[in-house]
């Protein structure tokens, strides 16, 4: 029997974190980003760290397989598998459907857990799935944990940052917790749900090879990808608004560093 | 007529932390606003009855616990389950439950197992028409919204630092201890315990009335065309020492390690602020050579007084967000604050 890991990673794109987002309300009732289809878009931050850590484990544990469950408008997932796919072996399961942050996590857990259920040769018992500890755009950390349930896993892990393979097949993990701590857990093995934070790992250099292999498999899933409907769930919005607070800032130019210092030691001490 | 269900879980000593009293504020305040609301406690640990006594005067309807030692410790099968009864025992509409870690990672799970929705990180409630609203944030902080639901129940976490913390006279609570059956598949993860990071200094103290940013300027260049990066470690460490203040980070400076440039021993992720970090709540933050657009500075947005020290008076960390910008010499500035304050 295979002792490999089947590792499910759930990340889309958000919006480059550089670009100005202005919300307006759509014409059904529901938020959106203004001229969002022509946004920038780059692979969530923490569903990146969870590829790369998955990628990581799958290549250090042999018969270990990594696919990546990707929701989001299909043309904008296929520019973002133009730079992702050169990081680190995977295979895409591509769902066409909205990757706006307005968005309900219960709507889109619905979708990935149906498409993981789905997945071809996928064994359950050897499952590890993946994904960000909250998405950049919907920001709620709530995603994860409701596709783990959907799936009848309850060995679930929020704001990973280290997962090791002890000799015994058990999972020995680190999760964030208050103050710098570390939560440190010991799970008897797969399945299990682990929420990624930025883990320890560096982003992988583009690997023309590892890119060439990937797209073999990307361009046919996302010819395929199916259409799913992810809503706002029975959301009722009343506003979108980006905070305008300006404060007025007192520059202090030419002061003696030794009155800074005062200044800003009464303050401390205020 | 709503039904409140508070939730929280006792701390190692049997207490109750400050995010817990925070949301059991708004749960009261909730309550209020809703008129004709009951308000359940619902609390989850090894043995509850002190953090019970300790809100006896919070003016709940009803204390419910699930007790014992496997539910003394942050697991989320044992808190699933707990929490799923304590749900259903109260019939609540509507639960609300500090976003600590532990509450952060299972409340989606239960939401789903009650059939409820669930909306996290909440900054703020109010009530519309006989109906509660919430306000949470979207984009990294970057913009905030104001939504109800229709769907019960509803799931609240409530963000720590956005309400006082309840204040009370302790008494004698009338807990219903709830018997939960715990099967092996909830205890398959066995907790070993807490464990500092490597980092030998202090990340992001929530208790801390004071955060400290160090930016890249810290590791660049400075007037002599020299780095000085043992010399900045030691000033930033002096004044941490000093301050017990939390030490928070931009992303560029945490950054510089995976790309092979000079960065300071004691930073790591944890310390990283802004979009792709944390977003804390203290009284007062100063930055120091922080550099950056707003994606970056989102790492602030929540500090209410906020200074900083950079050469650039047209800094965009700092114009328009801080209240005071020095444009000074962060080296000698820090020096003579450490000078200072090791004065008493």
């Amino acid at each position: 029997m295979s002792n490999g890991f089947h590792i499910v990673v759930c990340g889309s794109l958000v919006p480059d974190p550089l670009q100005t987002l202005q919300p307006v309300m759509g014409a059904s009732g529901l938020p959106e980003l203004k001229s969002e289809m022509m946004l920038p878009s780059v692979l969530d931050p923490w569903a990146g760290h969870a590829l790369f850590e998955a990628a990581h484990l799958a290549a250090k544990t042999p018969e270990s397989k990594v696919w990546l469950v990707s929701a989001g408008p299909k043309a904008r997932l296929q520019q973002l598998m133009m730079t992702l796919a050169q990081k680190v072996p995977f295979e895409l399961v591509a769902l066409d459907g909205s990757a706006s942050g307005f968005t309900d996590a219960s709507s889109v857990a619905k979708s990935l857990s149906e498409a993981i259920e789905g997945i071809a040769g996928l064994d359950r018992s050897r499952m590890l799935l993946f994904g960000g500890c909250a998405s950049a755009s919907r920001d709620a950390g709530a995603t994860m944990q409701i596709v783990g349930e959907r799936l009848s896993i309850h060995d679930q892990f929020l704001a990973v940052d280290e997962l090791d393979v002890e000799n015994d097949g058990s999972l020995r993990i680190l999760e964030r917790i208050e103050g710098g701590q570390y939560l440190e857990s010991v799970c008897e093995g797969p399945p299990a749900m682990l929420g990624w934070a930025t883990g320890t790992l560096p982003e992988p250099k583009n690997n023309p090879q590892v890119g060439m292999m990937n797209m073999r498999t990307i361009m046919p899933a996302l010819q395929r990808a199916q259409s799913v409907s992810v809503g706002a769930g029975d959301s009722t919005f009343a506003s979108v608004e980006v905070p305008q607070q300006r404060r007025e800032t007192r520059i202090v130019k030419d002061l003696p560093a030794d009155e800074i210092a005062r200044e800003l030691v009464e303050w401390i001490r205020s | 007529m709503a039904s409140i269900l508070y939730v929280a879980h006792t701390e190692a000593d049997g207490t109750l932390c400050k995010p817990a009293l925070e949301a059991l504020e708004a749960a009261r305040q909730l309550k209020g606003s809703l008129g004709d609301a009951t308000l359940t406690v619902g609390l989850i640990g090894h043995d509850v009855q002190a953090a019970a006594d300790a809100i006896a005067s919070c003016g709940a309807d009803r204390f419910l616990a699930v007790a014992g030692s496997e539910f003394g410790v942050s697991r989320y099968g044992s808190d699933a389950l707990a929490i799923t009864e304590l749900v259903k025992a109260s019939e609540a509409t509507v639960i609300l439950a500090p976003a600590t870690s532990r509450v952060t990672r299972v409340l989606p799970g239960v939401a789903n197992r009650c059939d409820g929705c669930i909306d996290t990180q909440v900054t703020g409630m109010s009530v519309e028409d006989g109906q509660a609203q919430i306000q949470r944030w979207y984009y990294r902080q970057r913009m905030v919204a104001t939504l109800t639901r229709d769907q019960s129940p509803w799931f609240l976490s409530i963000a720590a630092g956005v309400y006082d913390a309840w204040k009370g006279d302790t008494g004698t609570a009338q807990v219903e201890i709830l018997a939960v059956e715990l099967d092996g598949g909830a205890t398959r993860t066995r907790v070993i315990g807490t464990k500092a990071t490597d980092s030998d200094t202090q990340t992001i103290r929530p208790e801390a009335d004071l955060l400290l940013v160090a930016g890249a300027g810290w590791t660049k260049k400075q007037a002599d065309g020299q780095t000085h990066v043992p010399d900045a470690e030691q000033l930033l460490l002096e004044f941490l020492d000093s301050t017990q203040a939390s030490l928070g980070s931009s992303k560029s400076l945490v950054d510089q390690d995976a790309e092979g440039q000079a960065v300071m021993g004691f930073l790591s992720h944890m310390n990283q602020v802004g979009q792709t970090g944390s977003t804390p709540r203290h009284p007062k933050g100063l930055a120091t050579c922080c550099h950056g657009e707003e994606p970056h500075v989102v790492g602030w947005r929540f500090i209410n007084q906020r200074r900083a020290i950079n050469m650039d008076p047209n800094c965009s960390w700092a114009q328009g967000k801080a209240d005071v910008l020095y444009v000074a010499d962060a080296f000698e500035v820090m020096k003579k604050v450490n000078d200072l304050l090791s004065k008493g």
